[in-house]
């Protein structure tokens, strides 16, 4: 991927990855500054107790035996090796003796600690530079000579000391090399530095593998997406395998897209339901009226033609609301309220509704019913369910072999309520058949002749299921028993 | 069915003035010329603000109002109305068809319920029926048409002094064809008002219910009296 920097930024790997170096950074950055500065300061504070210990012999020798003393020891030791720096000058600053040729004007003048790190050269090392450089033209300068502060501030060495101030107004310097502490200090800076450098590699190598790796993973999710975008609704997003965020959103995002795809489907299916069984009925319309209006007819012929068209669309009317209420209560989003119902009235009614034309289709029609039976549903819907069921019932059983007869019973089982319709018929033996009987507009083969819709037991499920109930299709043997189930409680 | 009265010529008592609240412009000029036919007057607003400027100031009948217009729905010009003290009756008639819906319909004010697409007949019946209100059957103790006779306080039926024993379904049945007696009564009116459900029942059970009460009612007396009208539903209705 040849990306520009915008384009490169836009990523969120980098910024992520930009974003983290940025906080090592600062972290190592401030880590750098503690630790120079506490280990500087240990230094120092060691630094001074070597010479308050130097300071302390000093005075016990001037003690002893006064200034010849003092500066015989102060001799003595300015030329042992890596001794430190001792320096004895007159009142007026004159150097006097010791280690010291020359060093920062000023420092001497004031007595106690030095408050920073002043530059000093010992004997013999400005001779030493100066035969280096080659400059010999220039006048060496001369101990204590404060007039040449540039080329000692130069070419000496830092040191910290402690001036102190005799009983005879001279002025004595002991002090010590800072020479240590700064290459201390040096190492560390640069080991920091070098991890800092490090940790920016680090950064970068992490936005590559890991940044690029989890920015190939999204391109290629974002690629499935399109693809499926473009009307391929089969493909599904990648899953590697690696159980990984990346893969568990794959994973909702591809059970998501099973889940529009069977709705898509459902839809699908429906809507060809739709077009099939409006389409018929409204071609027979639309051929009636044409053949109506070919040739000529007596008035009494166009009346039943058009008496015929009102009841083919009063049909069209019935399907197409059947279908509207199916989807709604389906698709759960119907508005239909639910109170207390009173299941036994509710069974009683239906029966009584129907009792008629069971006699007149010759069918005993019986129903058990319990005094009371109250759950919380919608009365409306369940005697709707319930009268398509007991409508079936009453035409399949015609062809029983035995006195056609149909039985509603309504009772409790368990966790449940059970409002059974069962007719003696030949029911459907086919358990697929059985299985496909609640389905929109499926009307098994025997029971074409049958007029009806073949939506009843659809809408009769669909309300079950608004109930949080179920329609059971079972074998009675003969004949079929439909049972409406429903909770005890916490219906809708 | 046992011995079927038809009859093509439906009997109207009087014309009606009716307000049609409807935007649909081709329906409401259907409506405004089938109500001419039947014998009425009907005037048409084509939203809610001309339909409750002309309810407000008109003295109809009957309205029929749209639940959905511009302007001004259905159910707001229906209780502004009523606040008014209007009490004219009001069928909505709507697209939407859910038993919640009507029961919204009704709580707004509205006095029957009809769901689109509807029969001109369903809708000529119920309109009828809702006009006959204002007269009030309702406080009528006893019922006569023809030779017929319905006590509703001692639940006793006679016909030409001739004691009838009908179920108590029979007798709602019977209680609310007489309080009509002289309209058309649809079937669905009557699953609504007797058995008080909404939905369409698969096969006509009404129609075996009322040929029963048909032979209670007319078998051994030599004159019909609840007789069948085609395409639209039943009347009781006495020679």
């Amino acid at each position: 991927m040849a990306l520009s920097l915008p384009a490169i930024m836009k990523t969120t790997a980098a910024r992520l990855s930009a974003l983290y170096l940025l906080l090592f950074a600062l972290c190592a950055v401030l880590l750098v500054f503690y630790m120079t500065s506490l280990s500087a300061r240990m230094l120092t504070a060691q630094t001074q107790e070597t010479i308050n210990d130097e300071v302390l012999g000093l005075a016990r020798a001037y003690q002893r035996g006064g200034l010849p003393v003092l500066v015989r020891v102060v001799e003595n030791r300015s030329r042992q090796p890596g001794a430190n720096l001792y320096l004895i000058a007159d009142a007026n600053g004159q150097i006097l003796t010791g280690n010291v040729q020359s060093l920062e004007p000023g420092v001497i003048e004031t007595e106690g600690w030095t408050t920073e790190p002043f530059s000093y050269q010992r004997f013999g090392e400005g001779e030493l530079d100066r035969l280096r450089s080659g400059a010999t033209d220039q006048p060496a300068p001369q101990a204590g000579d404060n007039s040449t502060p540039q080329s000692t501030g130069e070419k000496g060495h830092n040191a910290i000391a402690l001036v102190l101030r005799l009983p005879n107004q001279m002025i004595m310097l002991v002090g010590r090399d800072l020479g240590e502490p700064e290459r201390f200090r040096a190492v560390i800076s640069r080991a920091l530095t070098l991890a800092l450098g490090m940790m920016g590699l680090g950064g970068l190598l992490i936005w590559f593998f890991v940044g690029r790796a989890a920015l190939k993973r999204i391109d290629s999710v974002s690629d499935a997406s399109r693809r499926i975008m473009g009307g391929d609704l089969s493909g599904r997003l990648p899953v590697t395998g690696a159980g990984d965020e990346f893969d568990r959103l794959s994973e909702n995002l591809n059970a998501m897209l099973a889940r529009i795809a069977m709705l898509n489907e459902g839809l699908k299916q429906v809507s060809d339901n739709i077009a099939h069984d409006l389409k018929t009925p409204l071609t027979r319309l639309r051929n009636r009226a044409e053949a109506t209006l070919a040739g000529r007819h007596k008035t009494e012929d166009y009346r039943q033609a058009l008496e015929g068209t009102i009841a083919e669309s009063d049909q069209l009317i019935k399907t197409f609301n059947a279908i509207l209420m199916i989807s709604r209560l389906e698709a759960g989003y119907s508005s239909e309220q639910t109170g207390p119902v009173d299941l036994a009235a509710t069974v009683s009614d239906v029966v009584e509704l129907y009792e008629p034309v069971a006699e007149e289709a010759g069918v005993t029609l019986e129903a058990t019913v319990p005094d009371a039976f109250t759950i919380n549903g919608n009365r409306e819907l369940i005697g709707q369910a319930l009268s398509n069921i007991v409508d079936n019932a009453i035409k399949y059983s015609t062809d029983a072999a035995e006195t056609p007869k149909v039985r509603v019973a309504l009772e409790r089982a368990g966790s449940e309520i059970k409002l059974t319709v069962t007719d003696n018929g030949h029911g459907i033996p086919d358990d697929a058949d059985r299985a496909r009987a609640t389905e929109r507009f499926v009307r098994l083969e025997k029971s074409r002749s049958q007029p009806g819709s073949g939506l009843g037991l659809s809408l009769a499920k669909a309300i079950m299921t608004f109930h949080n109930g179920r329609l059971d299709l079972l074998p009675a043997n003969p004949g079929l028993s439909v049972v409406m189930s429903f909770p005890l409680r916490e219906t809708h | 069915m046992t011995a079927p009265q038809t009859s093509n010529e439906i009997a109207y008592n009087g014309s009606m003035k009716i307000l049609v609240m409807e935007d649909d412009r081709e329906a409401a000029d259907y409506l405004q010329k089938a109500f001419a036919e039947a014998g009425h007057t009907a005037h048409v607003a084509g939203d809610g603000e001309t339909g409750f400027a002309l309810a407000d100031a008109g003295d109809y009948d009957v309205m029929v109002v749209d639940r959905l217009m511009p302007r001004r729905d259905g159910l707001s010009v229906i209780a502004a109305l009523r606040s008014r003290g209007n009490t004219t009756p009001v069928l909505i008639l709507s697209a939407l068809g859910e038993v919640d819906d009507r029961v919204t319909g009704l709580r707004a004010g509205g006095d029957d319920y009809l769901t689109k697409p509807y029969a001109f007949s369903e809708l000529l019946a119920r309109v009828e029926v809702l006009n006959r209100r204002a007269g009030a059957r309702e406080s009528e103790t006893v019922y006569r048409v023809g030779d017929l006779e319905l006590d509703r306080l001692s639940h006793s039926v006679k016909r030409a002094g001739r004691e009838i024993t009908l179920q108590p379904r029979e007798f709602r049945l019977l209680e609310y064809l007489m309080r009509h007696a002289g309209q058309v009564v649809t079937r669905t009116m009557l699953l609504e008002n007797v058995w008080d459900y909404h939905f369409d029942p698969q096969t006509n059970v009404i129609d075996v219910h009322v040929s029963r009460l048909r032979g209670k009612i007319e078998k051994g007396f030599d004159k019909p009296i609840l007789h069948t009208i085609r395409g639209a539903g039943y009347m009781l209705k006495g020679g």
